[in-house]
């Protein structure tokens, strides 16, 4: 199949083909051919812990999208085994409504290997997705801990969700994905101790000085769909300000230079592992071994 | 093409919440290093092979425990070739008797697995079908 060519007709298989490309190693000619068709789409991610209701929310949110006609690619990030290298991707049980929706895509992509939340080839999944013409991209993260913040990066709107009952008032003041929201969602709002979540995130923002956008608090029960016009509408702030503002450009160029870290940094790793298979196995220290094999890759 | 995992669509169809046997298969094409997706329960045939082809699986795998596999499995086959994708390999596996897995055979499953086929036999297909797939299509 003509990949590009079928990718311009808008054959499914070809931006499904695209993307395994992609996960490959072997997607640069076609992201290079389909970038300047990329730029359209609002791109939000939704982190937070395992079980929080992530796949439920992207389902919830699908169907908010989808009433307001616009066209949706959803990328879903599981972990893969650091033993087999296999996954079971599994997030798709709970879109199974969209399935069959001509203007829904869904790709599930394992993490394989790759740390901080997304695979290494979900920024290719995000820029074949715009290309092809989705209006929005929802991006799935993994089920992370503390500091897997990638997503941040990628996103230009990102929602942080939170659950009740998992952790004392301290859990919330603590670094990492408490710093990259742009909008907290604390779901399974009907649990009775979402209360006190909700009052710890607010006392926590109130301690700190904000500049431009101040992260705001939505509360869902995703499962029934309630909060999720709320939460649609908060994401349209979000929007809304980053285009007033001309912040949209800074998350786009922001974007950019965090793939562009990646793929170089990919390709200075390959080097790396290549000089120091090749190192003799003498007992220099950690410091003085590091310090001859940079020293060799610089005179490569 | 070993630069990619081989990624199988593990789906239950119809009225037939009975997923213990797909879970076990999922697990097991899971820690022979392949990107399982397993699509929940309840799907029909459309979902199914849509799944299939927005994950740009090599194979799909249906369980059926319901008594419904003469009506399932041909209709998943038929949207297969609707749908131009008759190069993913379709398997299945469930309660289903020695007469009407030969039918199925025909009409186009690959292959049929029943109740006690060895864990490995599974693994085996799946790796040696799926793989020359991967193959011609890289």
């Amino acid at each position: 199949m003509d990949l590009l060519r079928e990718f311009e007709r808008q054959n499914p298989r070809a931006l499904a083909r695209a993307i395994s490309l992609a996960e490959a190693g072997r997607g640069a000619d076609l992201v290079r051919a389909l970038y300047p068709r990329t730029g359209r789409a609002v791109t939000v991610g939704l982190t937070g812990p395992p079980g929080v209701g992530k796949s439920t929310l992207a389902s919830a949110l699908v169907r908010e999208a989808r009433a307001r006609g616009k066209s949706v690619g959803v990328v879903s990030v599981d972990p893969s085994s650091p033993f087999s290298r296999g996954a079971l991707l599994g997030d798709r049980i709970r879109l199974a409504e969209h399935f069959t929706d001509e203007s829904v895509f869904i790709r599930s992509m394992a993490s394989r290997g790759h740390l901080g939340g997304l695979a290494g080839a979900t920024a290719d999944a995000v820029l074949l997705m715009d290309a092809f013409g989705y209006d929005l991209v929802l991006i799935e993260t993994v089920g992370v801990g503390q500091s897997e913040i990638a997503i941040a990066e990628l996103a230009q709107t990102t929602i942080v969700a939170l659950q009740p009952g998992s952790g004392d008032s301290i859990q919330v003041l603590k670094a990492g994905i408490m710093e990259i929201a742009d909008v907290f969602v604390v779901n399974k709002s009907d649990h009775p101790m979402a209360d006190q979540l909700r009052r710890e995130i607010r006392s926590m923002m109130e301690m700190l000085h904000w500049t431009g956008w101040v992260p705001e608090l939505v509360s869902t029960q995703a499962l029934e769909g309630r909060g999720v016009d709320e939460l649609v509408a908060a994401i349209e702030r979000h929007v809304a300000y980053l285009n007033e503002t001309g912040e949209i450009e800074r998350r786009r160029r922001d974007a950019f230079s965090h793939q562009v870290r990646q793929l170089a940094l990919g390709r200075l790793e390959e080097r790396l592992d290549r000089a120091l298979r090749a190192q003799p196995d003498d007992e220099l220290d950690p410091y003085g071994a590091a310090d001859r094999v940079v020293s060799q890759l610089w005179g490569e | 093409m070993a630069d990619r995992p081989l990624r199988i669509v593990i789906a239950k169809a119809g009225l037939d919440g009975h997923d213990r046997g797909a879970k076990v298969i999922a697990r097991a094409l899971r820690d022979a290093g392949m990107e399982v997706i397993y699509t929940g329960l309840f799907q029909t045939p459309e979902q199914i092979v849509q799944t299939a082809i927005q994950e740009d699986a090599d194979g799909i795998g249906l369980s059926i425990l319901s008594g419904a596999h003469m009506t399932l499995f041909p209709l998943v086959v038929e949207q297969l070739r609707g749908q131009d994708a008759a190069d993913i390999v379709f398997f299945g596996g469930g309660t289903i008797p020695a007469e009407d897995a030969k039918r199925l055979k025909e009409l186009g499953v690959r292959e049929i697995f029943t109740p006690g086929a060895p864990l490995q036999e599974i693994i085996d297909f799946v790796e040696r079908e799926c793989g020359k797939r991967r193959a011609l299509v890289g």
